[in-house]
C-alpha cells in the first residue's frame, strides 16, 4: 500500500531547511523514508512538509547541517509521553511502561 | 568469524514468534562482531545490521546465493529504527566495530551498506571520518537487497520509501496486546472488587456476577482498540488516532450494549470500551512509521481528556447501577 494512504496531522511536523547553507549532496533525498527532499539543481527543496514524520535521519546526514528536525526524542507512543510527563511534574524517573 | 546461514531453522522461527508477541522483546540478540556469509572474498559487500535477532534474521534470511560480510552493531538488542532514533545505532558504534573487527584487513574496498532506517542514528560523514569506510544506505526493507545489489547499489522510490502493508500492521498488534495485558489484569481485580459494592454495601456473588461483564467489557476494548483500529487504520475515518480509537470503541461499545443489555450498568461499561479503545489506538502511534513526535504531542492532551471523562463517566454509571435498582 501507497504510503500516501497514510496522513498523519497536517502542518506540524517540524522541519526546516536552510537553502542557503544546502550543498546539494543528495543525502537528505537519499536518507528520507518518505520522500520529503527533491534535489532541484543543486539545492534540496522540501517537496512534502507533511510527510514529515520527524524521524531525523536527513538532519543526521546532512554535511552542513542544513536541516532542522524537532529534537525530541522519545518513541513517540502515548504511553512514552504520558510518562516523562508524569516524571517531569512528580520529579521522579519512573518506568512504567517497557518502552 | 562466525559464519552464518541465509536459511532459518525451526528455532529462528520461534523466537522470531516469541519475540513479535513480546515476551522476549529486547533480550532476543545476537553477539555483535562481524559474519560470514556464504563464501565471501576480499571483494564481497559489507552489510551493517542491529544485533536485534529479527533485524539480524530479517536481513539473511533474504541473502540465499549472496557472498558477503554481515557486521553487527551492538545495539542492545533494540532494532534498527529505533536504536538509530534513540542514538544507540551510531557512527561511532558502527567505527567501533570496524576497528574491533579489523575490517580493513578482510576487504579491499572500503564501503559499508547501511540499512536507510540507520540513517537517524548514523551519519555518514562522521563514520567515513571516524574508520575511513564510507556509508552506503540500502533499502528500507531488506527483502530488497538483492535487488539493490544487483543493480550496483542503487535504489528506486520504491526500495527509498517505507510502508505500512496490512500484514505489517497486523504483525505489530500481538505485542500492543501483550503489553496491555498486565495493567488490564490489575484493573479487572479492581473493578472485581468496586463490582461488589452495592446498597448492602458488599456482595461477593454480586462482584463475580457484575465484573464478568467488566472483564468482557474490557476484551472488547483492548481487542477493538490494539488489534481492529491498527489492522484497518487506513479505512477508519480521521487522522488523529484517538479519533479513530474513538469511532471504533463507540461501535464496539454499541454493540456491547445491544449483545448484553441496555442498562445503565451495560452503558457505562460501553464508554469504559469506548475510552480504552482510543486510548490504545492512541499508543499505537509508537509503532507506526509515519506518526511525528510533534503530532502525536498535539492529539494527546485532547485524547487524554476525552478518555479519562469518558471513562469516569461510564465507571460512574456502572457503579451506581445497582444502588438504584435497588
Ligand atoms: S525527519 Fe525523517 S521523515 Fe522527516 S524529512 Fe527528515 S528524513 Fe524525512
Ligand atoms: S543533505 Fe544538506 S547539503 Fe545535502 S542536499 Fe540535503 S540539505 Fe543540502
Amino acid at each position: 500500500m501507497k504510503m500516501k494512504k497514510f496522513r498523519y496531522l497536517d502542518h506540524t511536523a517540524i522541519l526546516r531547511l536552510d537553502g542557503d547553507a544546502c550543498v546539494g549532496c543528495g543525502n537528505c533525498v537519499t536518507v528520507c523514508p518518505h520522500r520529503v527532499f527533491a534535489l532541484e539543481g543543486k539545492k534540496a527543496r522540501i517537496v512534502d512538509p507533511d510527510g514529515c514524520m520527524e524521524c531525523g535521519g536527513c538532519a543526521k546526514n546532512c554535511p552542513v547541517g542544513a536541516i532542522f528536525v524537532n529534537p525530541d526524542d522519545g518513541c513517540g507512543c502515548a504511553a512514552y509521553i504520558i510518562q516523562s510527563w508524569i516524571n517531569r511534574v512528580t520529579g521522579l524517573r519512573l518506568n512504567l511502561f517497557s518502552c | 568469524m562466525a559464519r552464518v546461514s541465509s536459511s532459518l531453522g525451526w528455532r529462528d522461527r520461534l523466537g522470531t514468534l516469541r519475540a513479535r508477541i513480546g515476551v522476549v522483546r529486547h533480550r532476543y540478540r545476537v553477539n555483535p562482531g562481524l559474519y560470514c556469509l556464504g563464501n565471501p572474498t576480499h571483494e564481497s559487500p559489507v552489510l551493517v545490521s542491529a544485533n536485534y535477532k529479527l533485524s539480524f534474521d530479517s536481513l539473511r534470511g533474504r541473502l540465499a546465493g549472496i557472498d558477503a560480510f554481515i557486521l553487527v552493531a551492538d545495539t542492545r538488542g533494540v532494532n534498527v529504527w529505533c536504536a538509530a532514533g534513540k542514538g544507540i545505532f551510531s557512527a561511532d558504534e558502527v567505527a567501533l566495530l570496524v576497528e574491533r573487527t579489523a575490517l580493513a584487513e578482510r576487504v579491499s574496498h572500503r564501503r559499508l551498506i547501511l540499512p536507510q532506517l540507520a540513517a537517524p542514528g548514523v551519519a555518514a560523514h562522521t563514520l567515513k571520518k571516524n574508520c575511513g569506510f564510507s556509508a552506503v544506505f540500502g533499502p528500507v526493507r531488506a527483502a530488497d537487497i538483492k535487488k539493490f545489489l544487483a543493480a550496483g547499489m542503487k535504489c528506486d522510490e520504491a526500495m527509498r520509501s517505507v510502508t505500512f502493508t496490512l500484514g505489517e500492521r497486523a504483525t505489530l498488534t500481538p505485542v500492543e496486546v501483550y503489553l496491555a495485558l498486565k495493567p488490564l489484569f490489575f484493573a479487572i481485580i479492581f473493578l472485581f472488587v468496586l463490582a461488589g459494592i452495592g446498597a448492602d454495601f458488599f456482595s461477593f456473588e454480586r462482584g463475580l456476577a457484575r465484573s464478568v461483564p467488566a472483564a468482557v467489557a474490557t476484551a472488547v476494548g483492548l481487542f477493538s482498540g490494539a488489534v481492529f483500529t491498527p489492522v484497518f487504520l487506513p479505512w477508519v475515518p480521521g487522522r488523529q488516532f484517538w479519533l479513530k480509537g474513538m469511532e471504533v470503541g463507540a461501535l464496539a461499545g454499541a454493540g456491547f450494549c445491544y449483545w448484553h443489555d441496555g442498562g445503565m450498568a451495560n452503558i457505562g461499561l460501553a464508554l469504559w470500551v469506548a475510552a480504552l479503545c482510543s486510548y490504545l489506538a492512541m499508543n499505537f502511534t509508537g509503532a507506526t512509521p509515519f506518526t511525528s513526535l510533534s503530532g502525536v504531542k498535539k492529539e494527546l492532551p485532547r485524547g487524554l481528556a476525552c478518555q479519562i471523562v469518558l471513562a469516569a463517566v461510564g465507571l460512574g454509571l456502572w457503579l451506581a447501577a445497582p444502588f438504584i435498582r435497588g
